[in-house]
């Protein structure tokens, strides 16, 4: 055998080990992935059985009534008075079914409730990321390649503000623009009609959610870009006379941009948070608003259904951008 | 001319490395820093001598003058219930300053104890931490601290609790490193030779070294929990009444009178924006100070 083909042999035979390691690291995330999605279902189910007196109790304090037959009834009919064990083992085998229980509130079925709103959160949701990227990325990188001038200061007491305001507050800001300029503010309550009706007034609230992950990205990106522009390579390609302009778009952004997916990832998933208040704030019916309210109204089929749908979404989005990372980054394909 | 300067330089450099030594001498290099310690300052005056600076009670109110402009008497106006803004600020302070330090102790209280177990400990004790961590960090923020709080029912203690729950894996995470790193070094090493116990090791000579990244990361938080008290006042699920808590103030305030009364919506917002700017500000320079690996 001559040692071309040796070689050749080893090349492929490393290779295909390469590959088989990027194949058990896709299944190990996969079954932490399960085993954290399982923990999370447990973590709110007994959450949400801490508190003192259920939904049976709440009704009939509310309603002043005090017939303990009806109130064995209400609990036997919402399945309360069995063994908390087995209506968690009820309530995770019907998520496998697609039977996500009924809500207290309106008894219909917690899905019908749920699915519709998704759409105008998740509107809501992928606008204020655009915002957030289109404005964080390179307002991060000017940042950095003027550090420490004027301009960088600026750039970062702004983002430093991003992070400082509440978004709730944002957005009443905005309104009180909209009555001082329009003398009205705008409504959600019935869906915008028109493609651009849409998008104008779902980048008002967008705006106030999306402002502190512009912030965050821009901050991230800044430091990014810095720790890679202090590199030995970016310093070989300036010795070597490429213009300025291409070190620093070509050969620095490109590394920089690294750990910036990471945080648009967790972002993305975590955007929650904002838009919990803003579609409060702006009255705006997505599901984000409805977890609030199931909250308030101690719905819990809604509100556990609910954040095991957010933390669904959070995980799914942070696995994706591990596998993207394995895909962007040849160096952890090869160390893992 | 470099002469003169060189003695200076060594002066500097024999300066005592401790870690207040350190964050005195920076402060000085960190203007921005040195603004927002004294945001801070201010703000921890008003809270703690808000007996003192306000003319009116936050709670008292007084039908004869709902909804006064800001003027002379009420610096910042009234609300609907005739309570004077200035004082219900000036109170409110006292509330976020409660909840932001309550919950980030609490939080980094159970972090380093998470963190520094699982990175001492390792193997299958780390494993089962780290899930926990998984778990906890899995779940925004926000609706982690809503439904945390709707769980334990309105009261200051368990907002406090609520908000310190998600804090947990973030210092866990950064605890866990850190020592997975310091168990290694040879002062550990010399620690076990001389016969110390593991525990004793873990807790006199591993965790004081990890008090650096520890109160970088318990700065950011403190503003990160200030903000979500706010959110959580302001839905309602928060600090209940009669505490009078920024939040709250803009969510009475939100729906009617952003028309009417727009001071009612914009100086308690000023409040906890600022109280927030000033912990982020200070935060940041004590991250460039203490972690050296970000220094620009």
């Amino acid at each position: 055998m001559t040692l071309e083909r040796c070689g050749a042999l080893w090349g492929r035979a490393a290779y295909f080990r390469r590959e088989a390691r990027v194949g058990t690291y896709i299944i190990r995330r996969f079954f932490l992935m399960l085993l954290t999605l399982f923990g999370i279902s447990l973590l709110i189910f007994t959450m949400l059985r801490l508190v003192p007196g259920n939904i049976a109790d709440i009704v009939f304090n509310a309603a002043g009534m005090i017939d303990v037959a009806e109130k064995a009834k209400l609990e036997k009919e919402l399945g309360l008075d069995r063994p908390i064990p087995v209506q968690y083992v009820e309530w995770v085998s019907g998520l496998a079914r697609g039977d996500l229980g009924y809500s207290y509130v309106s008894e219909k079925p917690a899905i019908d409730e749920i699915l519709p709103r998704i759409p105008i959160t998740a509107k809501l949701a992928g606008l204020a990321l655009l915002f957030a990227v289109t404005f964080g990325v390179p307002l991060g990188v000017i940042s950095a390649v003027k550090q420490n001038t004027t301009l960088d200061y600026v750039l970062r007491v702004i983002s430093l503000s991003g992070l400082s305001l509440p978004s709730f507050w944002l957005g009443l800001l905005i309104l009180m623009a909209f009555v001082a300029y329009f003398g009205a503010i705008p409504i959600y309550t019935n869906p915008p009609k028109g493609f651009w009706n849409t998008l104008w007034l779902f980048s008002i609230p967008a705006m106030a959610v999306g402002f502190r992950s512009s912030a965050l990205i821009m901050r991230l990106t800044r430091s990014s870009m810095l720790e890679v522009l202090r590199q030995d390579y970016i310093r070989t390609a300036r010795a070597k006379g490429a213009p300025a302009r291409t070190v620093n778009y070509r050969h620095a952004l490109r590394n920089a941009l690294l750990p910036v997916v990471t945080v648009i990832g967790i972002e993305a998933a975590f955007l929650m948070g904002g838009l919990i208040v803003t579609e409060t704030v702006f009255n705006i019916p997505g599901v984000a608003r409805f977890l609030v309210e199931a909250i308030r109204w101690r719905d819990y089929p809604i509100v556990q259904n609910l954040v095991m749908f957010v933390a669904v979404v959070a995980v799914s989005i942070n696995f994706l951008i591990d596998l993207l990372y394995a895909v962007l980054d040849p160096r952890i394909r090869y160390a893992s | 001319m470099s002469i003169i300067d060189l003695p200076v330089e060594t002066e500097t450099a024999d300066r005592p490395e401790s870690v207040w030594s350190k964050i005195r001498y920076h402060l000085g290099a960190h203007p921005l820093g040195s603004i927002g310690a004294a945001i801070m300052a201010v703000f921890v005056f008003c809270a703690v001598f808000a007996d003192f600076i306000s003319a009116y009670s936050p709670t008292a109110t007084d039908a004869t003058v709902r909804l006064l402009h800001p003027g002379a008497g009420h610096v910042l106006g009234t609300d609907q219930m005739g309570r004077d803004i200035f004082s219900r600020i000036i109170y409110g302070a006292r509330i976020s300053l409660a909840v932001g330090l309550g919950s980030t102790l609490l939080g980094s209280l159970f972090g380093v104890a998470l963190g520094l177990t699982s990175g001492y400990v390792g193997g299958w004790v780390d494993l089962v931490i780290q899930r926990i961590i998984d778990v906890l960090q899995s779940v925004p923020l926000l609706v982690l601290a809503l439904v945390m709080a709707a769980a334990l029912g309105p009261a200051l203690d368990n907002t406090i609790v609520a908000i310190s729950i998600p804090l947990i894996p973030y210092t866990a995470r950064v605890i866990r490193s850190n020592t997975l790193a310091l168990r290694e070094q040879p002062f550990v090493e010399a620690a076990r030779a001389v016969g110390m116990s593991e525990f004793r090791i873990a807790v006199r000579h591993v965790l004081p070294n990890t008090i650096a990244p520890l109160i970088v990361i318990a700065t950011a938080q403190l503003g990160a929990s200030i903000l979500t008290e706010a959110s959580l006042s302001f839905l309602g699920l928060g600090v209940p009444e009669p505490h009078p808590s920024w939040g709250r103030m803009l969510s009475e305030s939100a729906a009617e009178y952003v028309r009417t009364a727009p001071w009612l919506v914009i100086f308690p917002g000023v409040a906890i924006s600022l109280a927030v700017f000033g912990t982020n500000l200070f935060g940041d320079a004590l991250r460039d100070i203490l972690d050296p690996r970000l220094r620009d």
